[in-house]
């Protein structure tokens, strides 16, 4: 990582378990899509998952590494080209701060899949790319970065105004 | 809920109590890490230190608990809550959504019935919720418990007109 000429992909799923991501990035197509696309490793964040990546691929060269958990995920989101996401809006909000591309990637195997919303709603405004465990590969071919708007971060001064104003202090 | 608490006057809002969930320590910890860099800044660590407070309450209901126990634990998570309510009486409350915020929300609003406190409740919905209210966001709206009910996407707003939308906090 942090090499001159190394695109890195970074897979994060949380605190959650999120085996059919996992399983989705550890194919061989899908491998060579994202070589193809010129990235060059792919690292892997799985959580509580138990589906074991293999670290060595076939014919490609891509550079695989995993792990479970690392109280350091900002620093992998902002050394990656890319980021492939679960749909938890903590992910998602990091790494659009950082500006960095996005797909994010729905878990269909949740309950109350509310999460889908927020990913549908920002992936309307261009701000990334939405997608399901078995539509991904078709997403990362398919993607054209240039496509993405940057994401304007929210602000809390509207909000605490009008709290300010609710409780009859003066605003300003 | 820490980009409200950053963005408030300090000095209006004082003191604070930060409450969460007994099975969310990472909450608290964040509330906490700010409450230390205001007394960095201020150089006045006793007194800021006063003005924060920190403490956690049971869940009525952890995933995947049966129905059967989650009735007990619900009581004493609501019997907790009212305790809570009554030793601080706090003149506003801020909530944003886990189930937890039902006690306190209702303990409050029943100590108001009863004229025994008085305090303004805010509650504000989660940006994860574009089209639809959150379950404890719904009971709080259609209860009217709530004195402020925040959304923080405008076709949310448009859906349950008695909420407010002034943009994205995240």
């Amino acid at each position: 990582m942090g090499d001159r000429g190394r695109r890195m992909v970074f897979v994060t799923v949380g605190t959650t378990c999120f085996d059919a991501l996992v399983k989705a990035v550890d194919s061989e197509a899908m491998k060579e899509a994202l070589l193809q696309k010129g990235y060059t490793d792919l690292v892997i964040q799985m959580g509580r998952g138990t589906y074991m990546p293999s670290k060595v691929s076939g014919s490609s060269t891509l550079q695989v590494d995993y792990f479970t958990f690392s109280p350091s995920i900002a620093d992998y989101i902002r050394e990656a080209s890319l980021v492939i996401s679960h749909a938890g809006s903590g992910s998602i909000f990091e790494t659009l701060r950082l500006s960095k591309p996005l797909i994010v990637v729905v878990n269909e195997d949740l309950m109350d899949n509310h999460q889908s919303e927020l990913a549908e709603e920002l992936a309307e405004r261009k701000h990334l790319f939405c997608a399901r465990p078995q539509t991904l590969r078709e997403a990362v071919e398919a993607m054209d970065l240039t496509a993405l708007q940057p994401y304007e971060p929210g602000d809390a001064k509207p909000v605490v105004t009008l709290i300010n104003k609710f409780l009859g202090f003066p605003v300003g | 809920m820490m980009n409200i608490v950053t963005t408030l006057q300090k000095d209006r809002f004082t003191p604070r109590y930060y409450v969460a969930a007994l099975t969310d320590s990472m909450s608290l910890q964040k509330a906490q890490v700010y409450e230390q860099s205001l007394v960095r800044v201020e150089a006045d660590k006793e007194e800021t230190l006063e003005n924060a407070q920190f403490m956690q309450i049971y869940r009525s209901r952890e995933v995947g608990q049966s129905y059967i126990t989650s009735i007990a634990t619900t009581l004493l998570a609501t019997l907790h809550a009212m305790w809570l309510i009554i030793r601080i009486r706090p003149q506003v409350i801020f909530c944003n959504g886990p189930g937890t915020c039902i006690p306190l929300c209702a303990s409050a609003f029943l100590l108001k019935v009863v004229g025994l406190g008085w305090s303004s409740i805010f509650y504000i919905e989660s940006i994860a919720r574009v089209k639809k209210l959150s379950l404890s966001g719904l009971l709080l709206y259609k209860l009217r418990i709530v004195d402020q009910f925040i959304v923080q996407w405008p076709q949310l707003q448009q859906k349950y007109p008695r909420a407010h939308y002034a943009g994205r906090l995240m």
